[in-house]
């Protein structure tokens, strides 16, 4: 346990490297490091968000490419964060930009997935009767498929998120200093160091998946929400219980 | 450890190769193949034994569940956060409990698994139409038999999906298996992370157990549900 108040202590006071030289731990340096953890992380979702959300709706509304969107995230899941990162480090280079490229490939598949699905599974029904009230195809996109379908986009921004947050944390092989830096530079930080920063990074990944979810549930159209309750209940819980759905 | 110890025995420094340029070699990683095989072994060790510990308890938790209805949410809670945890920051987390080592990684692959596999398998279950369980009743099966005879098979596409969805996760996080000393590939991708032909040989090996294990379970779906194949025929 003690192991455990140390990490703790690490986060809240400041103390000279067990290398020598920097100080390391405090909260102005886990800040600095969680900021840049952050920054990393968000920026790499929203460039993922801004190519994956038109991609899959429009893919969604003219139902082709099903085969491309929803093998997309079994693909994605095959290939190993760590193997991703180590290919980009060795044949494109380190440093944010290239790093934040390995993310968002690392992100698209779950949005892109989940935006495919989440416009395919609105009823045939709904979509004929927004023709016939004379909507055009966008309007039909923006007015109709994209509300209904945002609580499973959401589903798939939440997936990527937490994982980004998680692969975040080996950035330092990439050359970019975020939480995952005391993990891999044990010497610098220490073992509480190396501790604290396990703590931070898992604390960051829950809230990361506690926020989205609040904004997933904030989203939903009431409609849905009325609609067959226990089905919406479980979209929110994060479980992909439709045969459709095909999350994580 | 040190990786810069590592970098200087995976690579030789012979000027003008291949090898020495950084580029992408398959002579070098026939050669070298050796130093790849006991890292893979190690990594399908992970992964077989965490998927095989984490069905036994996430199939038991769904059978629990889908009698005991309420139990569903606190599961489902428990299990969430245990996924939600970065796996990298699971293995040191553990590391004061249970120090370094194959165990603790074996926990934290566990720990990631659970939610996959015990959704899938209550979705299965909570899918089988009411009028099959009606006749199985008709028939008079009891309620175990009904579990074993009609529920549990007729789930197990499901069941079945789950287990690829974990296998090819589980096989990714073992990558970073090493972190918390229990080796596998990871620890060869991190050994030289520069250098392309290694990177390549590594996670190659990586995505190739990952589609494997997943070819592997869907071939073994076919063969234990020949039903859904005469379905899916008609």
């Amino acid at each position: 346990m003690n192991d455990f108040f140390d990490a703790i202590d690490f986060i809240f006071s400041e103390r000279e490297s067990p290398a020598g030289g920097a100080r390391v731990g405090g909260l102005a340096n886990m800040w600095e490091l969680t900021w840049e953890h952050l920054q990393l992380s968000g920026v790499s979702i929203a460039i993922a968000c801004a190519i994956a959300i038109p991609l899959g709706l429009w893919l969604g509304h003219t139902g082709r490419g099903g085969f491309l969107a929803i093998n997309a995230s079994n693909v994605g899941r095959a290939v190993p964060s760590l193997a991703l990162i180590a290919f980009f480090v060795a044949y494109i280079g380190v440093g944010f930009t290239n790093l934040t490229l390995a993310l968002v490939l690392l992100a698209i598949p779950p949005i892109l997935t989940n935006t495919f699905t989440g416009v395919r599974q609105v009823e045939r029904d709904t979509v004929d009767s927004a023709r016939g009230m004379g909507m055009t195809g966008t309007q039909i996109v923006r007015r109709v498929e994209l509300p209904l379908a945002l609580p499973l986009i959401f589903g798939g921004i939440r997936i990527s998120a937490v994982n980004v947050v998680a692969t975040a944390t080996i950035a330092p092989l990439a050359g970019v200093v975020t939480l995952g830096d005391p993990i891999i530079n044990v010497n610098t930080y220490g073992d509480e160091g190396r501790l604290a920063a396990a703590l931070v990074v898992a604390l960051l990944a829950v809230l990361t998946e506690v926020v989205l979810g609040v904004v997933q549930r904030a989203v939903t159209p009431r409609g849905l929400k009325l609609e067959g309750g226990s089905r919406w209940r479980r979209l929110a819980l994060g479980m992909p219980n439709d045969r459709r759905e095909a999350t994580t | 450890m040190s990786p810069l110890l590592a970098q200087v025995e995976i690579r030789e420094r012979t000027e003008g190769t291949c090898v020495s340029d950084n580029g992408f070699c398959p002579d070098w990683i026939v050669d070298n193949f050796d130093r790849y095989v006991d890292p893979f072994l190690q990594h399908v060790l992970l992964t077989v034994v965490a998927m095989a510990i984490g069905f036994v308890i996430s199939f038991s938790l769904a059978l629990l569940a889908y009698r005991r209805r309420w139990l569903i949410n606190p599961i489902t809670q428990v299990t969430g956060v245990l996924y939600t945890i970065p796996s990298i920051a699971a293995f040191f987390l553990l590391l004061p409990v249970t120090g370094r080592g194959f165990l603790t990684a074996i926990i934290a692959l566990v720990a990631y698994v659970l939610l996959i596999i015990f959704r899938n398998v209550l979705t299965g279950l909570d899918n089988v139409p009411d009028e099959t369980k009606d006749a199985g009743r008709g028939m008079g099966l009891t309620d175990r038999q009904l579990l074993w005879r009609v529920e549990v098979p007729l789930a197990l596409p499901e069941i079945m999906a789950g287990l690829r969805i974990a296998a090819t996760t589980t096989v990714g996080l073992a990558t970073l298996a090493f972190f918390a000393g229990a080796g596998g590939l990871g620890e060869q991708i991190f050994a030289d992370i520069n250098f392309k032909s290694n990177v390549v040989a590594a996670g190659g090996l990586a995505v190739a157990l990952a589609a494997v294990l997943d070819g592997a379970i869907l071939l073994a779906q076919r063969a234990i549900t020949p039903w859904t194949r005469a379905a899916s025929a008609r």
